[in-house]
């Protein structure tokens, strides 16, 4: 069951290039049924879990620390129905989208790819193979945002490439260390270990190494200059999946893993990424206000809501890191619900400048309704999902005695909604058309309306998830695993 | 090989010399794929070897000839059923076992050997023929 996260997305990855040429409809056809079955399975694991605390799955039938392992827990499982979920929606979404494409089979076989490494990197019990997957996916995004072949696309595409391979490079040379440390890959073993050999000058330089790995992976500021080319270069699902998902697995996931259940959380590290957090909060959504393009504004604005994650997990107490975990499902739902806007509004408007963009939510509801949905609750307004991470995390400051974080966080709060109100009102509601939604006369079909609504519903019902069962049980049993620290994997 | 005489590729010497050696490259690279699979890396070089030997068939007699000998759409499909393959001998690991010659021992190598023969000459064409412009290789 475990293994079938990973069987599926490669077979259809392998079966998309035989048949999906010549039959063309079959690449967007297998890649949302298998995106479909992965994320049924994600809720058949949840059952499990309920009986089992972790589950396990050997390579070979090798037990753990010498054999490879595959280790689902709180953690993996929250975000493997986060991340399938989503995916299976931007899968349904690309199935109309990618017609303006040729070759669509490339970017089946790619997007499959992407999800296998993804996931991988949820259930990897070994390090080496989180970094396996981890370039997995990243290399299937790389050729994913320059998808389109267009100079500008390429050019994102290049840049993403020469960042994110300084980042594996610095990750697996800080594997590659800990390695000739302890001697395992095992990440539970290696956790073990770490504690019995006293401090060392190595571990904290692995830490750092770490740290800018997964950081740039993840965005945060200093190390986010590939971001909004990427993500706004790249096609509208792909681009979805690569904030939805991407930089939260590859980045904000991995960190958490490793630091808080392998090298534990020292004070330093926390100071590091609580500056990394405000940095990225405040300057993400002070660039955000200059933006004219759409998704440049929301790939910004994702930055600043990466900081606020990661401003949770340097935080550390129980209702902190809860924050930054329900923060991160909120985000993950409704910025891929803003990028596959943006993408609808570029199918129908021809042009992704906000100066041009008039009057959404007339000429096309559906996107215009929901774009106002998924704003408003990135904005962190009250009934819904948005609010309510928000709200948790800055209560969090307050009570672990931060009041200037919770002060920040608050002021970056209203910044959001400011300069979102100053993008969006005239491009929703503004009636003076200089270019008008309809000038490519291209309509969204259902299949692209419909994961639009689903995503909508999802960011009105998600502050659900604090209602005590399900959804309060599955965050708890996700915050757990972080506060456990080092007893991972048992 | 009844492309020698044309003017396209290299010169007549380094046609025929490819001529006598193109079938001993290949029989080398299945060789070192059989023979050196237990050891580290076997399947790997066996296929580098045999993406060689299409290579030298392009650089000395041309594009035309090398694809016309496989196809790419060939090569396309062939290296998603060898990765299928694998996958199915991952999944079921015991149903090979019963007849000799698809056990795992034979069949991973010669997937491992026509993924990676086919992906290196596939990337081989790509740095060849895109570059120049030629939208219809793939």
């Amino acid at each position: 069951m475990i293994s079938l996260l990973l069987i599926i997305p490669l077979s259809s990855a392998f079966l998309i290039p035989i048949i999906g040429k010549r039959i063309k409809w079959t690449g967007g056809a297998i890649s949302s049924l298998a995106a479909f079955a992965l994320a049924a399975n994600s809720f058949v694991i949840i059952s499990n879990l309920m009986k089992y605390k972790t589950l396990l799955y050997k390579f070979g039938a090798f037990p753990p620390p010498a054999g490879i392992s595959l280790i689902v827990d709180g953690l993996s499982v929250f975000l493997l129905i986060t991340v399938n979920v989503v995916a299976f929606l931007i899968a349904l979404f690309s199935m109309d989208y990618m017609k303006q494409y040729t070759d669509r089979w490339k970017f089946y076989t790619l997007f499959m790819f992407m999800l296998a490494g993804v996931n991988g990197v949820l259930i990897a019990g070994d390090i080496f193979n989180l970094y396996v997957f981890l370039e997995v996916a990243a290399i299937a995004g790389y050729f994913l945002v320059g998808f389109g072949v267009r100079d500008e696309e390429l050019e994102a595409a290049f840049k993403y490439a020469v960042m994110g391979s300084v980042a594996s490079i610095f990750i697996l040379l800080g594997i590659g260390l800990l390695y000739s440390y302890t001697s395992t890959l095992n990440m539970a073993e290696m956790a073990r270990i770490l504690p019995q050999t006293g401090t060392s000058s190595l571990v904290t330089f692995v830490s750092v190494l770490f740290l800018m790995g997964f950081g740039l992976k993840a965005a945060l500021v200093p190390f986010h200059s590939w971001l909004p080319y990427a993500h706004s270069q790249a096609p509208a699902p792909i681009s979805a999946m690569l904030s939805g998902v991407s930089i939260k697995v590859l980045g904000i996931y991995a960190l958490a893993r490793i630091f808080f259940n392998v090298l534990g959380m020292t004070p330093a590290v926390c100071f590091i990424l609580i500056a990394l957090a405000v940095l990225s909060m405040v300057a993400g959504s002070i660039m955000a206000f200059g933006q004219s393009d759409i998704k440049r504004l929301f790939a910004y604005s994702s930055i600043s809501q990466i900081g606020y994650i990661a401003l949770g997990l340097g935080i550390g107490t129980p209702l902190a890191i809860s924050g930054a975990l329900f923060h991160l499902f909120n985000h993950s739902i409704f910025k891929s619900l803003l990028f596959l806007n943006s993408g609808s509004i570029e199918y129908a408007a021809g042009t992704r400048d906000l100066n041009r963009i008039r009057n959404v939510i007339r000429e096309d509801p559906v996107t215009g309704y929901t774009n106002l949905i998924g704003s408003l609750s990135i904005c962190g307004v009250p009934p819904l999902g948005g609010f309510w991470s928000k709200l948790i995390i800055i209560l969090a400051c307050i009570q672990a005695n931060h009041p200037i974080l919770a002060f920040v966080a608050a002021v970056v709060s209203m910044l959001t909604l400011a300069y979102y109100f100053k993008a969006l009102t005239p491009a929703l509601f503004g009636t003076h058309a200089t270019a008008g939604i309809k000038a490519s006369g291209r309509k969204i079909s259902f299949a692209m309306a419909a994961p639009m609504v689903i995503l909508a519903i999802l960011v009105v019902i998600s502050g659900m998830m604090l209602l005590p069962n399900p959804g309060r049980e599955l965050l708890k049993g996700a915050a757990n695993v972080l506060q456990n620290g080092r007893n991972y994997g048992k | 090989m009844k492309y020698i005489r044309e003017d396209k590729g290299m010169t007549l010497i380094v046609k025929s010399v490819t001529r006598l050696t193109l079938g001993f490259i290949l029989l080398y690279g299945i060789y070192i794929t059989l023979n050196g699979h237990a050891g580290p890396g076997g399947g790997f070089a066996g296929g580098v070897i045999v993406a060689l030997s299409f290579v030298h068939i392009m650089l000395a007699f041309g594009k035309e000839v090398a694809l016309k000998r496989l196809r790419a759409w060939l090569l396309r499909v062939s290296i998603g059923i060898a990765a299928l393959i694998f996958l199915y001998v991952a999944v079921i690991r015991s149903s090979f076992v019963s007849c000799p010659v698809f056990s795992t021992e034979v069949i991973i190598p010669l997937c491992e050997m026509v993924i990676v023969g086919g992906g290196l000459f596939a990337i081989f064409i790509a740095l060849v023929l895109l570059s120049k412009g030629d939208k219809d290789a793939e």
